[in-house]
């Protein structure tokens, strides 16, 4: 039995459909990332998972039952996003109160120490950090000591140590036989922690498998150097996907990266700082998210 | 991990700790709690018993005691579920207590138990004034079922305020539950006796629920022989269930948006 399963779901929004018709199974003990530009569906998985929201057409299961029941709901853990937390309690005391939520809790001091939240047990979730306060969302989510855990978004406005350290906690607790769905736009942190891929774009998948299958879909590379050759120009031959510019540099995105060197040392002799590069996964995501493949920015 | 069932004790914990917490908050914002709990009271100094004599028809004192406990009752079920409601419903913070097996009863229950804790308060400073200032002087028993009926009949009222607090949009809704609560107790007859107001006012009031629990109260403490009480009571269960429906409307269909 799978740990979460969506069967043709659909979700719509007013005249906005957020899911279309997604087939999604969570199996037990892997790591999921759901990647996806804002607005792509990921949230609106999460919350059909978890009961949170009825699909209009199709189902959710979660560990074998209707998501919205307890006997599901006691073995999940969360961390949804929220735009604050209570401010009148405590940090053990919000975990207190979610703890006595479970058959078999964590106690209080195993999730503050798994969250990183030594020495904040007596502090007013008032004078939390963002970084803080992240973490005791993340704590609320373990205090169940879930079987499967949900966590939407779970890094974002998290400094790159904060992160990093956060990375090392899901994979111990993916270690321990946890199954893990996470959401992220976040593509270093999909690649660095998941088992699996599922990109979602506009309320559909569009691709999934392994991070390094989803990286192997698109073969580009990134040139990158300092040229006075115009970026409209650049952007309109036709082995160019994409074009950015940052700082002083022009960023191309191509799949014939010697012909787009030798065409662009043709028009700009001075040209300088030419790099070529193998395109990471921000690459390969964004191919495969964007409808049209040439863009100009 | 699979244990399907809690023990009757656990969930007896979970209830005592969501409403402790609850009371804790409260506790710790004043700024929030102590206007509702002290304007009833300033109101009734100045109207019920700096204004009162006057009238021959009631016993100003007891009848503005009793009025304005009724307005002052309502206020922390009102503002306590309609404002805190739909401000955790805004936060996204009632999310993740839906999506947590938290029962819903305990929550619900926490948020009435506090209600109800600031409605002791009111009563208990009004009568106070009342006794020391007014001279009011009912039978023991009197005063006990004036209080009971007082604090129980809160109770819809929280069920309004989780309607609103639910149903109406996180920003939307302080404002609604402020502009409802005047024009309520105004129109009920809790600020100026109901006898004093035109007819079709008078007319109006049953429609509203603070008109009944007024009706109620002023029958318990002796200042309105001629109420037929059950109808009250009747009506008052009626708009609690009628709250309590649009409430869980408003549960189920939540978007949170």
């Amino acid at each position: 039995m799978s740990a979460a399963e969506l069967v043709k779901a659909s979700k719509r929004y007013g005249k906005i459909t957020a899911l279309d018709d997604v087939d999604l199974t969570v199996e037990r003990g892997e790591v999921l990332a759901l990647l996806g530009p804002n607005g792509a569906g990921k949230t609106t998985t999460v919350q059909l998972l978890m009961g949170l929201i009825r699909p209009e057409a199709g189902r959710a299961r979660l560990l074998g039952h209707d998501p919205r029941s307890l006997a599901a709901r006691r073995r999940c853990g969360a961390m949804l996003q929220v735009s604050g937390v209570p401010a009148t309690l405590r940090v053990a005391e919000h975990l207190k109160l979610f703890a006595s939520y479970y058959p078999q809790p964590l106690n209080v001091r195993e999730a503050i120490r798994a969250a990183g939240l030594d020495g904040l047990e007596a502090r007013p979730v008032l004078k939390l950090s963002g970084g803080q306060r992240q973490r005791l969302m993340f704590a609320l989510a373990l205090i169940g000591d879930p079987e499967l855990l949900f966590l939407d978004e779970p890094t974002v406005g998290l400094d790159v140590t904060a992160r990093r350290r956060f990375w090392q906690v899901i994979r111990r607790l993916a270690g321990e036989g946890r199954t893990i769905l996470l959401t992220t736009h976040y593509l270093e942190e999909a690649d660095a922690l998941a088992d699996r891929i599922v990109v979602l774009n506009r309320g559909s998948i569009v691709a999934q498998g392994s991070p390094s299958e989803i990286k192997s879909r698109t073969a580009n590379r990134r040139v990158r150097c300092r040229t006075r050759v115009p970026t409209d120009t650049v952007a309109r031959w036709e082995q160019v996907q994409r074009v950015r510019v940052d700082a002083a540099s022009l960023e191309i995105l191509t799949a014939e990266a010697e012909a787009v060197v030798r065409r662009l040392l043709d028009a700009d002799p001075q040209l300088s700082g030419l790099e070529v590069a193998g395109a990471g996964l921000e690459e390969a995501f964004l191919d495969l998210t964007e409808n049209d493949g040439r863009e100009a920015a | 991990m699979t244990t399907e069932s809690m023990s009757m004790s656990s969930v007896a914990r979970c209830y005592a700790l969501e409403a402790g917490y609850q009371l804790l908050s409260l506790a710790r914002m004043p700024a929030f709690a102590l206007p509702t709990i002290l304007f009833p009271a300033m109101f009734y100094v100045f109207f019920g018993l700096m204004f009162g004599g006057g009238s021959s028809r009631v016993n100003v004192p007891t009848y503005m005691m009793v009025t304005f406990s009724t307005f002052g009752v309502i206020a922390p079920a009102l503002f306590g579920f309609g404002v805190s409601v739909a401000g955790e419903r805004g936060l996204g913070w009632l999310r993740l207590k839906r999506a947590s097996p938290m029962p819903p009863g305990a929550y619900l229950a926490a948020k009435t138990v506090t209600a109800m804790a600031s409605a002791l308060a009111v009563v208990l400073i009004l009568f106070t004034l009342g006794a020391y200032f007014g001279n009011v002087t009912m039978p023991d028993g009197s005063w006990l079922l004036l209080a009971v009926t007082l604090i129980a009949g809160s109770l819809p009222f929280c069920a309004l305020g989780l309607a609103i607090g639910l149903n109406i949009g996180t920003q939307a809704a302080p404002a609604v539950v402020n502009l409802i609560y005047m024009p309520l107790a105004f129109l009920s007859g809790l600020w100026v006796p109901l006898y004093l107001f035109p007819d079709w006012i008078q007319h109006l009031a049953p429609a509203l629920p603070p008109y009944h629990l007024a009706r109620l109260a002023l029958h318990a403490a002796g200042q309105a022989p001629e109420v037929n009480w059950p109808v009250n009571l009747a009506a008052l269960g009626g708009f609690t269930l009628l709250f309590a429906l649009i409430a869980r409307r408003g549960w189920r269909r939540m978007k949170e948006a």
